[in-house]
């Protein structure tokens, strides 16, 4: 397959990514909406071309646990699911984080709590960003904002994956998984055949056993595991921070917005510049890393931030974090499945200037 | 007549039984008496005998046998407690060509691990299921398991196990070997030297279907827990035998057509 153009969903997409990234092995079990991520796998049936399994798992909890499974193996394995699916992985995820496996996991988010909605919603920034299971871990998060990122995002997460030895997530909502765009998709990659020094793939006589596990019943031990995790979420956020700015030049007023959100905020912007208003937008691609930094130093010349998402005031949090005070933060948002219109963002904007 | 000293009895060519060079030195953190050891050296010397160390790889649960990996000499994965068949799933499906095996308590393979096991089987995958039964949650001091006999005293049945209140007891082996996923379905012991060869036979029956691919393979062994059950290894042995074997029949339930 060579690089080709098409037309697609962003769960498409994914799943086309998947394929010519060269993954291994994809579990899942189907939830609304980013169920054609499998049914596009089922149906391309790679197993018998590139040799990738596909499987549907009983439930998102074994379908995760399936993932620790072959990440163990050193295999680039991968699972999604949306918002009510994703906190049944949690138990995974925190297992996989513990034990240092690379996996990539896709969220295509929709309204909550409980089973909420089946409409786009960015309610669980949270949940992605600052662990989502027990223990002291972070998922390193992606937030494409277009089918074109939904593809690319998907061979990005596995090469950080396996560079940092850590669970990557892939953050997207329902109006990106489903909404349909040009997307340049690269050509197959072979699937490796690579056997990782660390992994579980039979013990021969020159190395001794691998044991995946992240359980040490030493506490002295186990903590210097937990300050061995938190100098490699320091290298990430010194590394992988990526980010994109429009018109911040001489921004006095900043969005801050990812996925959905920053390409409605793209709109409001113009509006709000048509109107005189002297406007700008960071898009943070990593939402952990977060670009706290890049944020920092922006608030030094800016008047105030809002941060716009499809929740109740979650990144705002960070946003605020981030700036430390230097600078007026609010949030706007939408919930429930509704998508804030440019129009409505401007005149919060506007509200938000006076006051 | 000279005295015979201990150093005079035990030399190789006097031993029935040896340790096998899969078994590590470490030492085993099991109580006295526990079926958990027996049920790995058994396991060590088939893997041993049928040359695998260097293809398996084995699925550890969450209970008395979490450390099981310091004590076998091969590839090991730790699972969440109850979804030791999710992972081995997946490793199999992704190398088909190395032996898995699974080994579960019955809290972790008969309670909170009951979907990944049935839904495990009902797709035959092509792995080994190892089931320790003891009846009772050994690791975390003695609670109620599944697989409690009715009437049986556990710190969470402190009266005894009241079935119309708690349930019954579940007969995992008899309810997988329903699923046309399983080829082999058995359950055997290791407190007694006829046992323990017996279930070295199921486990060579295990890693030979296995090449064969021929489906889901579970052995069930019924085990003790003195500990847990607050008896001498001895008292829990006799026990195990009046009142596990009859609720828990020893034997094949379900072997492939030849
Ligand atoms: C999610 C989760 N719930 C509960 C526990 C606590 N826990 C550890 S072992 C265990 C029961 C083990 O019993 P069994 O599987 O019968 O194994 P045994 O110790 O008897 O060999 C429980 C409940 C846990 N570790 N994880
Ligand atoms: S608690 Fe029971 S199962 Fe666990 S090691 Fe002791 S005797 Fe064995
Ligand atoms: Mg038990």
């Amino acid at each position: 397959m060579e690089k080709e153009l098409r037309l697609m969903k962003g769960n498409e997409a994914i799943a086309e990514a998947a394929i010519r990234a060269g993954a291994d092995g994809y579990f899942g079990y189907p939830i609304t909406p980013q169920s054609e991520i499998l049914e596009y796998l089922m149906e391309a049936n790679p197993q018998a071309t590139t040799g990738m399994v596909v499987l549907q798992a009983e439930s998102e909890v074994a379908a995760i646990n399936m993932v620790y499974g072959g990440a163990a193996c050193g295999k680039k394995v991968m699972t999604s699911s949306s918002s009510p699916g994703i906190s049944l992985k949690q138990e995974g995820i925190t297992y996989i984080a513990g034990a240092e496996l690379p996996c990539l996991i896709v969220n295509v988010v929709r309204g909550g709590p409980g089973l909420g909605t089946i409409q786009p919603a960015q309610s669980d920034y949270f949940q992605a960003t600052k662990g989502g299971g027990h223990g002291d871990y972070h998922l390193l998060v992606l937030a494409p904002a277009s089918v074109q990122e939904m593809a690319d995002f998907v061979e990005l997460g596995f090469d950080l994956a396996f560079k940092y030895r850590n669970p990557v997530m892939i953050l997207s909502d329902g109006a990106i998984g489903q909404m349909m765009e040009k997307v340049w998709l690269k050509p197959q990659k072979k699937r490796s055949e690579e056997i990782l020094p660390w992994a579980t793939t039979g013990k021969p006589a020159s190395r001794p056993r691998n044991i995946i596990t992240s359980l040490d019943l030493d506490s002295e031990r186990q903590e210097k595991f937990n300050l061995k995790l938190i100098a490699k979420y320091r290298e990430m956020e010194e590394n992988e921070v990526r980010f994109e700015e429009f018109m911040t030049d001489d921004a006095e007023y900043l969005f801050v917005a990812y996925g959905t959100s920053a390409r409605l905020c793209q709109k409001a912007l113009q509006l709000a510049r048509a109107e005189g208003i002297k406007a700008g937008l960071l898009r943070p691609i990593t939402l952990f890393p977060f670009p706290k930094k890049r944020l920092n130093e922006l608030a030094d010349r800016t008047k105030g931030m809002l941060a716009v998402e499809m929740s109740a005031g979650q990144m705002v949090e960070d946003v605020m974090l981030s700036v430390n005070g230097k600078t007026r933060v609010s949030h706007y948002g939408r919930m429930g499945g509704m998508i804030p219109t440019p129009e409505e963002v401007v005149e919060n904007l506007k509200s938000f200037i006076k006051g | 007549m000279a005295e015979v000293t201990f150093n005079d009895i035990i030399k190789p060519e006097n031993l029935a039984y040896r340790k096998s060079a899969l078994m590590t030195d470490n030492v085993m953190h099991y109580c006295p008496g526990c079926g958990h050891g027996t049920a790995h050296q058994v396991l060590a010397e088939v893997l041993e005998e049928e040359n695998l160390q260097e293809r398996t790889v084995g699925i550890t649960p969450v209970g008395c046998s979490v450390l099981m990996y310091n004590y076998i000499d091969v590839d090991f994965q730790e699972a969440a407690h109850g979804r030791a068949p999710a992972l081995a799933t997946a490793v199999k499906r992704l190398m088909p060509d190395k032996f898995v095996f699974t080994y579960q308590g019955d809290g972790d393979l008969a309670a909170i691990g009951t979907a990944e096991t049935i839904h495990t089987c009902n797709r035959g995958e092509n792995i080994l299921i190892i089931f320790i039964n003891n009846g009772i949650y050994g690791m975390t001091g003695g609670q109620m398991a599944p697989t409690t006999l009715p009437g049986m005293k556990s710190s969470t049945s402190p009266y005894g196990r009241d079935v119309s209140m708690m349930g019954s007891p579940i007969k995992m082996a008899d309810i997988v070997a329903l699923l046309p996923g399983t080829c082999y379905v058995t359950r055997q012991s290791v407190n007694t030297a006829g046992g323990v060869r017996k279930f070295k036979k199921a486990l060579k029956k295990a890693v030979q279907y296995q090449n064969e691919k021929r489906g889901t393979c579970f052995i069930e062994v019924v085990s003790n827990c003195p500990s847990g059950w607050k008896m001498t290894p001895v008292e829990s042995n006799k026990w195990m035998e009046e009142n596990m074997f009859p609720f828990y029949p020893l034997g094949d339930i379900k072997v492939p057509a030849e």
